[in-house]
């Protein structure tokens, strides 16, 4: 893997969380210095900063787009307790001609009593319904009724997970075999409750989110978790990023026909586990296939992991800060040098000598 | 089998990692973003790395002349899969080998190209870069050639040897160019490379080339010529294996065993004592070890030592016994202290009939899976996985088709190479084009529409739903409402076709006149997917009728519209007055029951609560309509009730 390219992002402060769109096209970064920017990438293949404003009053922890059939649509949340809504507004022609484009706020969503931790859209087929975690405990999900407009958004459920919640993942699955589902990561390090990781599952009956299912065995705090792309699978499978990256598979258990109300029963199994990170771990997401999962944990270090065709998985690369200092001009010193690709190491006869000795590297 | 534990490459981003703070990311089409932060929510506040790095894999994509090569590829991949089952096997099995004859000059023709980039290049950077992709489809096409010689040719003992010759020769293509040097020189014989050109083609079984070459020498010298006779004669009456002839293998094996044992009885009479290089020669025609070994410098790799040696030891070598002669060959050939590199093991892999371990060495060592996707598929075909028992065979060729095509869809052309790779994909193909195809960015609208023909080419009903909604909502946020209709109404999108026939009557209520006069006019059946969408298309052709001044139309049209109740209860006033110049006409148009039939409308509408937010004014207006509305009906009344009472004369 190589730096393709480096955009100085302008923020004033810690960038916490960086967005791309469902096309790859525009990019949204948000940071402690309370601003999001939103990049476009021009046909050039460069990116611009098309729009930079300030959101909230406080560090902006994530920002996450809307699914492209509801428009321009942003969300953000922050440590000042809420969580926003934004609009892009096609503009007068002459911002146009600037390359600048507006945002402006639909809504501020303030029932969090502490700190918005995470914000997510749930899959597009439930309509434009946005979901929200606080330090507080409380998961919110809000719907939109009416996507023409997006001011109005109305509290459809709250769950209380008694638990400080730190993450969601909707399950992004649209199969009318089995209901909306979400999962809901702790890192609370209260010991009395010990599973970190809940699962809430819609009931059409009772028209409520009811809890299917607590990783029981996840007992320490828990800091990202990810649902993979489902790819027409019967069972779901679970990212978790906690002391070590871990990776579920839930089977949704046959009902039997006399209880068909309540949640899906799950049997829960371990897909791997990775310690490689030797540390906490932060962060986990899934490529748009499911065929790649990338981690980040405290050894600074970005791990990619990917599985064979015999469902084995390894680690198949990594990415780590070089150590060197923001040098005083504010360009990454060392980008010509890492702009050049390596190629593949495979080498031929005799004039291998002289060339690096083949690394294995997986594809 | 174990699989070998490869540790992972590092990559190092620059300017991060200072204060060890820790790495974000975020997954992109084809790339990954990585930035510093800090996960750990409290801390030290500062401005960190204020940059955003994309990170992406060693794409050989990106390379316009490996295009070439995707893009033919693909064609011979498509011509593949088409074959048909139910043809015999032995004319399959030609067809095998041609198809992979022409991978195999696609590589070639890649190969050359770059190679003639490297030449041409001035930039440093770029020719290394074009020389080590030659020197990697160098390795491809050598692989591939063995397994295509191996596997998808089977050749049996006798035409075994012949082809793992060609195979050599085809890969060790210096010696052409010595020869032609040597021989075109003024003084062949005292070229310095004169022996080395005669040995070297000895040593690849070109035997005629070598008399050749030899006899350059002979006619200069003499005393010794009968010397060159006798050499000549060996390498005359060496018995090459010939397939299509009518000879046995035995016969061949006795002959060949007689020649051997001739030239044997040369070495041993010291026949050719007078010169070292004949008397090398004949040593190496033996098939003597020690002497082949010390041609090392000539035979370059361990697999041109290898089959060098069967040629002159065991010229029928069976299938079977090949992995005993190439494991001893590349140990003595490479030495105690040597290892092998990749490629080594891999082509050893090859000669052990062991496909499995070639396919996932290859994937090991490359970082592109266009070579083991295609090469595992055609295998696949001669039904080569399965009988080496694997049960996952036909999972494996999917696998690494399906990681092939993904890996071409972040490209923004090749990724409609990748759909006919998903099509092929029995198991997982399906649904991987589906979740990739979502996110082909829709720039243009001839680029949305390519992708929607293609979902819709294969019932991808809620894909092409999604797109044209994205398309619609688009074209409503910039006010193109003609593109947002059309959009709207491919996606089958009633209600967004509801909200945008809104628009367009708000737009006509407030400018008095319809934009996208085409569309409206030619919307068709298409008119009734949702009821204002329709009451828009009949309310236009209202207008229209009006303009052609077919006014009986026009008005029995106007009137159905309240009637039939496809105009909104809002719309009724601005219907009933787009009545009134009609009733105004010197002519009769409305009828006496058409009249009846708008009085009773203009009463219903009356007789409805009143909007509670009309102001005075407003109000004013609305009593001031009706009036002249009731008046011009009763008038209109009597004329018509005038004119349906006279008898024509």
């Amino acid at each position: 893997m190589f730096v393709a390219k480096s955009i100085a992002a302008d923020h004033k402060d810690l960038i916490h969380d960086v967005s791309y769109d469902f096309h790859g096209r525009r990019m949204a970064t948000c940071s402690s210095d309370q601003s999001v920017k939103v990049w476009d990438k021009g046909d050039d293949g460069e990116w611009h900063c098309t729009a930079s404003w300030k959101t909230h009053s406080g560090s902006v922890w994530r920002v996450t787009w809307a699914h492209p059939e509801f428009g321009q649509v942003l969300a953000s949340c922050s440590f000042d307790r809420t969580a926003a809504v934004w609009e892009e507004i096609v503009g007068e022609s002459n911002d146009k001609q600037r390359g600048q484009s507006h945002w402006i706020k639909r809504t501020t969503l303030v029932d969090s009593r502490t700190s918005v931790t995470d914000v997510k859209f749930a899959p597009k087929h439930m309509g434009l319904m946005l979901t929200t975690c606080s330090a507080d405990g409380v998961v919110r999900i809000y719907e939109a009724p009416d996507v023409m407009n997006l001011s109005q958004w109305s509290l459809q459920h709250e769950i209380s997970c008694k638990l400080s919640c730190s993450c969601i993942s909707w399950n992004p699955s649209s199969s009318r075999a089995h209901p909306p589902m979400i999962a809901v990561g702790s890192d609370d390090s209260n010991v009395t409750y010990s599973g970190k990781v809940q699962i809430y599952e819609y009931n059409e009956n009772t028209r409520k989110y009811a809890k299917a299912e607590t990783l029981m065995t996840v007992t320490d705090p828990v800091h990202d978790i990810a649902f993979a792309p489902n790819l027409g699978r019967s069972f779901h499978v679970l990212a978790i990023a906690t002391k070590d990256v871990r990776i579920f598979k839930l089977i949704p258990m046959r009902r039997e026909s006399a209880n068909s109300s309540g949640p899906t029963k799950f049997e829960v199994q371990v897909m791997a586990q990775f310690d490689s990170h030797n540390s906490q771990v932060w962060r986990v997401s899934w490529n748009i296939t499911s065929t790649l999962l990338a981690s980040s944990g405290d050894d600074g270090c970005v791990r990619l992991w990917k599985a064979n065709y015999m469902d084995n998985w390894k680690c198949t690369g990594i990415l780590r800060g070089d150590g060197s200092p923001v040098n005083g001009s504010g360009h990454a010193a060392a980008l010509s040098a890492v702009g050049v690709p390596a190629a593949a190491q495979m080498v031929v006869g005799a004039a291998s000598a002289g060339r690096k000795k083949a690394q294995l590297m997986p594809g | 089998m174990e699989e070998v534990d490869v540790e992972p490459s590092t990559t190092l981003i620059p300017s991060a990692g200072f204060h060890r703070k820790h790495l974000g990311f975020e997954w992109g089409p084809g790339d990954l973003l990585v930035y510093e932060t800090n996960y750990k929510l409290q801390g030290p506040r500062s401005a960190g790395s204020p940059f955003v790095h994309i990170v992406r894999r060693d794409e050989d994509i990106c390379s316009p002349i490996l295009r070439k090569l995707f893009n033919e590829s693909h064609l011979i991949f498509v011509g593949l899969q088409k074959i048909k089952e139910d043809i015999p096997s032995k004319n399959k099995k030609s067809q095998f080998v041609s198809i992979s004859k022409n991978y195999r000059s696609v590589i070639r023709a890649c190969m050359e190209e770059l190679q003639q980039n490297a030449v041409s290049t001035q930039n440093g950077s770029l020719a290394s870069q074009y020389g080590d992709q030659v020197s990697i489809l160098l390795a491809i096409e050598l692989i591939w050639n063995l397994c295509e010689v191996l596997f998808i040719d089977t050749a049996p003992a006798g035409s075994l040897l012949l082809h793992l010759l060609d195979w050599v020769r085809l890969h060790k293509s210096d010696v052409d160019a010595r020869a032609r040097e040597v021989l075109q020189s003024d003084s062949p014989a005292q070229h310095q490379s004169y022996w080395d050109v005669v040995i070297s083609l000895v040593l690849q079984g070109r035997t005629d080339e070598a008399r050749q070459v030899l006899s350059k020498q002979a006619s200069l010298r003499e005393e010794s010529s009968s010397v060159f006779k006798s050499m000549d004669g060996l390498l005359q009456t060496m018995p090459i294996f010939n397939p299509t002839g009518t000879q046995t293998l035995t016969e061949f094996e006795v002959k060949w065993r007689h020649w051997h044992e001739e030239c044997d009885r040369c070495l041993q009479e010291n026949t050719f004592a007078s010169n070292r290089h004949l008397e090398t020669i004949c040593k190496i025609l033996v098939g003597d070890e020690d002497t082949l070994l010390e041609q090392k410098e000539l035979l370059s790799t361990w697999y041109h030592f290898l089959v060098t040696r069967l040629l002159f030891t065991h010229p029928t070598i069976k299938p079977p016994d090949l992995h005993y002669y190439a494991q001893s060959s590349m140990n003595m050939f490479l030495g105690p202290r040597a290892s092998p590199e990749p490629l080594d093991i891999i082509l050893l892999s090859a000669f052990e009939f062991d496909l499995h371990q070639v396919i996932k060495d290859c994937s090991i060592a490359l970082n592109n899976w266009w070579f083991v996707a295609h090469l595992t598929d055609l295998l696949d075909h001669c039904k080569l996985l399965q009988s080496h028992n694997l049960h996952f065979g036909s999972n494996l060729r999917e696998f690494l088709v399906l990681e092939y095509a993904s890996g071409l869809f972040t490209h923004h052309s090749l990724w409609q190479l990748a759909v006919d790779y998903f099509d092929h994909c029995p198991e997982f193909g399906r649904v991987y084009l589906e979740l990739q195809i979502e996110r082909v960015p829709l720039d243009t609208e001839r680029k949305a529409i390519k992708v929607l023909r293609i979902c819709e080419d294969r019932q991808m009903s809620e894909q092409v739903r999604s797109i044209c909604k994205i398309m619609a909502k688009r074209a409503l946020r910039n006010n193109r409402l003609g593109s947002a209709l059309s959009w709207s109404i491919r996606a089958k999108d009633a209600a967004f076709a509801t909200l945008i026939s809104e628009r367009f009557l708000q737009d006509y209520s407030n400018k008095g006149s319809f934009t996208d006069l085409d569309l409206l006019d030619n919307l068709g059946p298409a008119m009734l997917l949702s009821d204002r969408l329709t009451f828009l298309g009949k309310y236009r052709e209202f207008h229209r009728l009006y303009g052609e001044k077919r006014f009986s139309e026009a008005a029995r049209l106007l009137l159905s519209l309240m009637t039939a109740k496809i105009a909104p209860r809002s719309l009724w006033m601005t219907l009933l007055t787009d009545a009134l110049p009609l009733l105004e006409q010197k002519e009769v148009i409305f009828s006496v029951d058409q009249t009846y039939e708008l009085m009773s409308c203009l009463e219903e509408l009356n007789s409805g609560t009143k909007d509670s937010n009309l102001t005075d004014q407003d109000e004013d207006i609305e009593s001031t309509k009706t009036e002249l509305l009731r008046l011009a009906l009763a008038r209109n009344l009597t004329m018509a009730i005038v004119k349906e009472g006279t008898i024509e004369t």
